[in-house]
């Protein structure tokens, strides 16, 4: 044991004579640690509150019985299933408002809720007696009260003047969701007897089949591992996890430059200990140690920073989320303890398989050969060859993917497999170009510099791999986001259309404002809108009521349409869809849907496909006396209203003034669509954010392989200095050389990042969202990005070019006089 | 906390809701042994009448309806079957339909052999129909449980029923026939549990035949035997230094019943009550000290000492017996767990009956 500490002391020796080595490390371990774990912290994050929204729904996590209309059934289908044997308990949920905002009402069962929908039993415990018996309580959680103004005990009443129970905290629940017991909840509805659903708990025994009990009036939906919520936002996270590998792997490039400099470096004590009389095994076991002990520092220090990053991006996530999904995340990082030992084994991990060679060499080192330091980075053409070909593999496998693949999965796979392709093959295309510069020039000092930067390049292909990856993934995504952006905001000037918009408290409300409007001259056209939501093939879809206008033909966004489609829709049997739906239930032009509605289904045909973005649902336009006509229950409360420019503001004044409407149900044109553009922004800030960081990070991958370098070069760069060349201008021969590798580096990324975009707008967007976007090319925005580059190796070697500059003549005789 | 109650009333009263941990229901419940606000009062003297007593009171906090029979297979084996339901007001409201009722229903199911016991329960709100009882036509159910009087139905003799529950290991359908009329426990059906005063009203029907068929992991068993209910509701059965009870249900040779049970008490004494039913279907109250009821061995289930096997004497009667459990881990695994099994005895009297032992 103590031998042992000893043999530790003596290797942690190094990192004392080599600060910036040890620096070095621990920034590639706590940056690929802290990325990791904050995108980590983020998605788990956002997963818990997709499960107290899931649990709350009653669940998708349990299976159930729904009416195949999707809407209310009596309850009396309940109590035939439970006498049959089922183990059911009911659930009726609806959408309420409450001091204005809407939140979900869920009324269930306690004493037949099955244990397994989890939240529920929290529900229970609470104190089934409080919540059933008058005047029952209405669980909401911290977050929902908050917004609403409200406190516990408080009754607020609902949209339709009746009063909720007492508000009861609750914090298990998901944010926007009203808890009560389901006889309250009939009451609230006005719904008696009714239910939405019915879930399945897990009893088992004999039941009679589902259609000898209920006929074809209930169908049964199988448990999902997935909610709705998870689904939806799986490309999110997705895209989130992406990037976090993605740093995760290029701080891992850092740690293995800096490892392996370290054990090259420490060869010779290596075989000092070895000749001393320390067993192979022993020096391994401590070298591993050492490593662990370091990754276990640097892991503790990238978690804090991991969740220093989760904290600052939460935010921007959970406003993405909202504005995408309307998924509701609280604002607060609460982690658990498996995040933290995660983040410590994942550093533990990777500085384990970043290790891997040098710990490896150390094995097989053979104690008396002659001390060969540098041999590690001797460029091996048979590697370059084989790496050469296991990117064409790659290339391979990305293009049979590409060309069978058909989904979100198969589409990151296209861009993992390009990436890594691109990765491999980056030395073998640097070799190849700089083979040719050596073939082009006679030049001594030119051959020179050629053959060097060859030389070189085994050493820094590492790091220039990270940084075409970096960069090309910034291209990509910067040209995606920027492609969305352009249309996204042409889009909007389609849709919204109308100069100001007014959802109205009530119907009676709705009536009252267009007949005061009807009065006023300045008002041209008032356009009334209504919204119902249905279940289309398992999943929700809107059904946009739009009445016949000039306005709607002459801009709403159509991506392919009839000749006559409007006109058509106006008749009411025909339905604009959005390219979601037409992509999801593969929809073409002609077809026809059947609309599930209260009177019957109702069958309308396709007449056009327009642009729906940042729409997770599907969507059908009619017109909005047919929706009226068959969704009778409809609210009629929304309206747009065309107003002259100049007079959009004295209009919105009256009707505040009449009407009492506040901010939330009504607005201007302006204002919608900078809420929009607002929400668009925030979507992407995260993305971006992390973009900047990998780039960062790729960086400082340059900078310690440069670093790595410098110290082994001066072998190479005595001889020249010996012949003439002065320090001053070794130094712009080396800053030229590094430079001119990281520029071909970045031209090539280029390419590579607009493959990147294609994928990323082709594949994962449509696969992901359900849209296909315009590609565009940005010329200026790539410009920028080389030049970051550029900077970015620019200030990754300007430390080892300045300690050459100032380094001792005597350091470069020394050269001569060691045995190297 | 949970020790506080009986067995009956605690797995009626404080299980009918039925959620989460016990420990928390019990505490939730805890007044239910000394406060009975509003609900209607169990009192001497009061005359109970058929067929309305067979339906639901509302009006009283709990109830159950609670039948127990010791059957056979054509080979021998000996069998054991419970049904249950059980009633609880979560107040004195005697509203009975919609939701907002505040009855709860539970019911428990078992079946035991000398190698197995499985138990199963169940839970419903009431007003709804997913449970109740019926006194006319007789018929009792919770889900697909369901005790229910035949044609020819007799008020005086609650027969002939038919009764069924299923889970997923077992499942049994059964006939109850009987030839004479119930019998009333205690003094005329009132039947003291303390000695502070704390009663219910208590019926039986101890004479039942039992014929049907047991389904016990898929395999069907045609059975034979003798079925016992027991019908009781209160508002405040129980003292509140009252622990858990045993309680027997005792075959005798010749026709001859008898009912017996002892109240655990926190200061180690107990409250004895009991009623012998002669041959002649006549019911005599045993006097509290006539009783000896005491344990021989105990059995450990799920970490507790449950007593088993019993040493019984009733002097007056000259009654000497030791009883022995059909399966000693009759265990109710519900919600609210208990020891409930078929049970044999020999000594001076021979014969089967059934143990319900709470509070342990």
């Amino acid at each position: 044991m103590k031998r042992a500490l000893w043999i530790l002391a003596v290797l942690l020796s190094h990192w004392r004579r080599h600060p910036l080595q040890f620096a070095t490390l621990m920034i590639g371990l706590i940056a690929a640690t802290a990325l990791w774990s904050g995108v980590q912290a983020l998605n788990e994050q956002a997963r818990t509150s997709y499960d107290r929204a899931a649990a709350a729904f009653g669940g998708t996590r349990t299976p159930m019985l729904v009416s195949p209309s999707g809407g209310a059934f009596p309850q009396k289908l309940f109590v035939d299933l439970r006498r049959a044997g089922w183990p059911v308990s009911p659930v009726l949920e609806a959408r309420a408002q409450i001091e204005g905002r809407s939140v979900r009402l869920l009324g269930i069962e306690p004493v037949t809720m099955p244990s397994e929908a989890s939240a529920a039993a929290e529900i229970g415990t609470t104190s089934a007696q409080g919540f059933i018996a008058p005047p029952g309580q209405a669980l909401i959680s911290r977050e929902t009260m908050t917004e609403l103004g409200l406190r516990e005990g408080a009754t607020p009443t609902l949209g339709n003047g009746r009063a909720l129970p007492p508000l009861k905290l609750q914090s298990a629940l998901a944010p926007g969701v009203v808890v009560v017991d389901i006889g309250i909840a009939q009451t609230l509805l006005a719904m008696p007897d009714q239910v939405t659903r019915l879930l399945i708990g897990k009893a088992k025994g004999p039941r009679v089949s589902l259609e000898n009990v209920t006929g074809q009036q209930l169908r049964l939906v199988q448990l999902e591992s997935e909610t709705d919520l998870e689904r939806l936002t799986d490309s999110f996270h997705l895209n989130l996890t992406a990037f976090g590998l993605l740093s995760f792997f290029v701080g891992l490039f850092i740690v293995n430059s800096a490892i392996g400099l370290g054990f090259e470096q420490r060869l010779p004590m290596l075989r000092t200990l070895r000749a001393c009389g320390v067993s192979a095994r022993q020096l391994n076991i401590v070298l591993i140690l050492e490593l662990v002990t370091i990754a276990l520092m640097a892991g503790i220090i990238g978690l804090f920073c991991g969740y220093l990053i989760a904290a600052s991006l939460l935010p921007d996530v959970a406003a993405s989320l909202r504005g995408l999904y309307g998924a509701q995340i609280p604002g607060q990082l609460a982690l658990k303890p498996e995040w933290w030992l995660a983040g410590l084994a994942i550093s533990v991990l990777g500085a384990l398989l970043a290790a891997t060679s040098g710990l490896l060499k150390a094995v097989r080192l053979p104690l008396l050969a002659a001390a060969q330091p540098y041999a590690w980075q001797q460029a091996q053409h048979r590697w370059l060859r084989l790496q050469g070909i296991g990117a064409l593999l790659v290339f391979a496998a990305a293009a049979l993917v590409l060309w069978f693949g058909d989904s979100l999965i198969a589409g990151f796979t296209v861009l993992a497999a390009l990436l890594l392709g691109a990765a491999l093959a980056l030395p073998v295309l640097l070799g190849l170009v700089l083979a040719a510069g050596e073939r082009s020039t006679q030049r001594p000092i030119l051959t020179w510099f050629w053959a060097d930067s060859r030389l070189q390049l085994s050493g820094l292909s590492l790091a220039l791999m990270a940084l075409l990856l970096a960069l090309a993934v910034n291209v990509g995504v910067g040209t995606m986001v920027e492609s969305f952006s352009r249309t996204f905001v042409g889009w909007l000037d389609g849709r919204l259309s109308s100069e100001v918009y007014i959802n109205a408290a009530s119907d009676a409300q709705a009536s009252e404002i267009k007949d005061w409007l009807k009065q006023r001259s300045d008002v041209q056209t008032i356009l009334p809108g209504s919204r119902a939501e249905i279940q289309l093939g398992g999943a929700p879809v809107e059904i946009n009521g739009l009445p016949d206008h000039a306005t709607f033909r002459d801009r709403w966004p159509l991506l392919d349409a009839n000749r006559d489609a409007w006109d058509r829709v106006r008749d009411g049997n025909a339905a604009l869809i959005s390219e979601q739906l037409s992509r999801r239930m593969n929809l073409a032009i002609g077809q026809t849907i059947t609309v599930p509605t209260p009177d019957g289904p109702w069958t309308v045909q396709v007449a056009a496909i327009y642009a729906d973005y940042g729409n997770p649902k599907g969507q059908l336009a009619v017109n909005v006396d047919a929706l009226l006509k068959h969704f009778p229950e409809s609210p009629r409360t929304r309206m747009g209203l065309r107003v002259a420019p100049e007079n959009v503001s004295t209009v919105i004044d009256a009707i505040r003034t009449r009407f009492g409407l506040d901010g939330r149900n009504l607005a201007d044109q302006a204002s919608v669509k900078n809420e929009a553009l607002g929400v668009f922004g925030r979507t992407f800030a995260v993305t971006s954010a992390l973009n900047a960081f990998t780039l960062g990070v790729a960086g400082v991958a340059l900078l310690t392989s440069l670093l790595t370098l410098s110290n082994s070069r001066l072998p190479q760069l005595a001889p020249l200095w010996a012949i003439g060349l002065t320090r001053r201008r070794l130094a712009g021969i080396e800053l030229l050389k590094t430079m001119c590798v990281a520029l071909i580096t970045s031209l090539l990324a280029l390419p590579l990042g607009l493959l990147v975009a294609w994928c990323l707008i082709a594949i994962v967007n449509v696969k992901a969202f359900g849209w296909r976007l315009p590609f565009y090319i940005f010329p200026l925005q790539l410009i920028e990005l080389l030049g970051v580059a550029m900077l970015a190796a620019l200030l990754a070697s300007l430390l080892p070019i300045l300690r050459l500059l100032r380094m001792q003549p005597a350091e470069l005789v020394k050269v001569f006089a060691n045995e190297r | 906390m949970s020790a506080r109650l009986t067995r009956r009333s605690f797995a009626g009263g404080l299980a009918l809701v039925g959620l989460g941990a016990p420990h928390s229901w019990a505490q939730g419940f805890a007044g239910l042994g000394r406060d009975a606000d509003g609900f209607a009062s169990v009192v001497p003297g009061h005359t109970l009448t058929f067929p309305t007593d067979h339906g639901p009171h509302p009006q009283f906090r709990i109830e159950w309806w609670y039948l127990t029979a010791n059957l056979t297979d054509a080979a021998g084996n000996a069998y054991g079957a419970q049904w249950t339901l059980f009633r609880q007001a979560m107040a004195p409201n005697t509203q009975d339909s919609g939701w907002t009722t505040p009855q709860v229903w539970m019911g428990h199911a078992g079946v035991t052999s000398a190698t197995m016991h499985h138990a199963a329960e169940t839970f419903a709100r009431g007003g709804i129909g997913q449970a109740g009882v019926t006194a006319t036509p007789f018929r009792a159910w919770i889900d697909a449980w369901e005790m229910r009087g035949l044609d020819g139905f007799s008020d005086k003799n609650v027969a002939p029923l038919d009764v069924t529950a299923s889970a997923e290991s077992f499942d049994y359908r059964l006939r109850l026939d009987a030839q004479r009329p119930l019998v009333l426990q205690g003094d005329a059906g009132y039947s003291r549990k303390s000695e502070r005063g704390q009663a219910s009203y208590y019926y039986s029907q101890p004479y039942f035949t039992a014929s049907g068929t047991l389904t016990i992991d898929g395999r069907d068993i045609a059975v034979n035997g003798q079925a016992w209910m027991d019908r009781e509701y209160s508002s405040q059965p129980l003292a509140s230094d009252q622990t858990g009870w045993d309680w027997f249900s005792l075959h005798l040779p010749g026709d001859e019943k008898l009912m017996l049970f002892r109240l655990r008490q926190k200061d180690g004494s107990h409250y004895f009550a009991g009623n012998w039913i002669g041959a002649d279907g006549k019911s005599a109250q045993l006097a509290p000290d006539a009783i000896a009821m005491t344990p021989l061995a105990t059995t450990e289930i799920a970490g507790r000492k449950i007593p088993t096997s019993w040493r019984i004497a009733i002097a007056s009667r000259g009654l000497q017996i030791k009883t022995t459990p059909l399966n000693a881990q009759s265990w109710m695994a519900t919600k609210f767990a208990y020891w409930e099994g078929p049970v044999r005895f020999s000594g001076s009297h021979d014969g089967v009956g059934y143990l319900e032992m709470t509070g342990y």
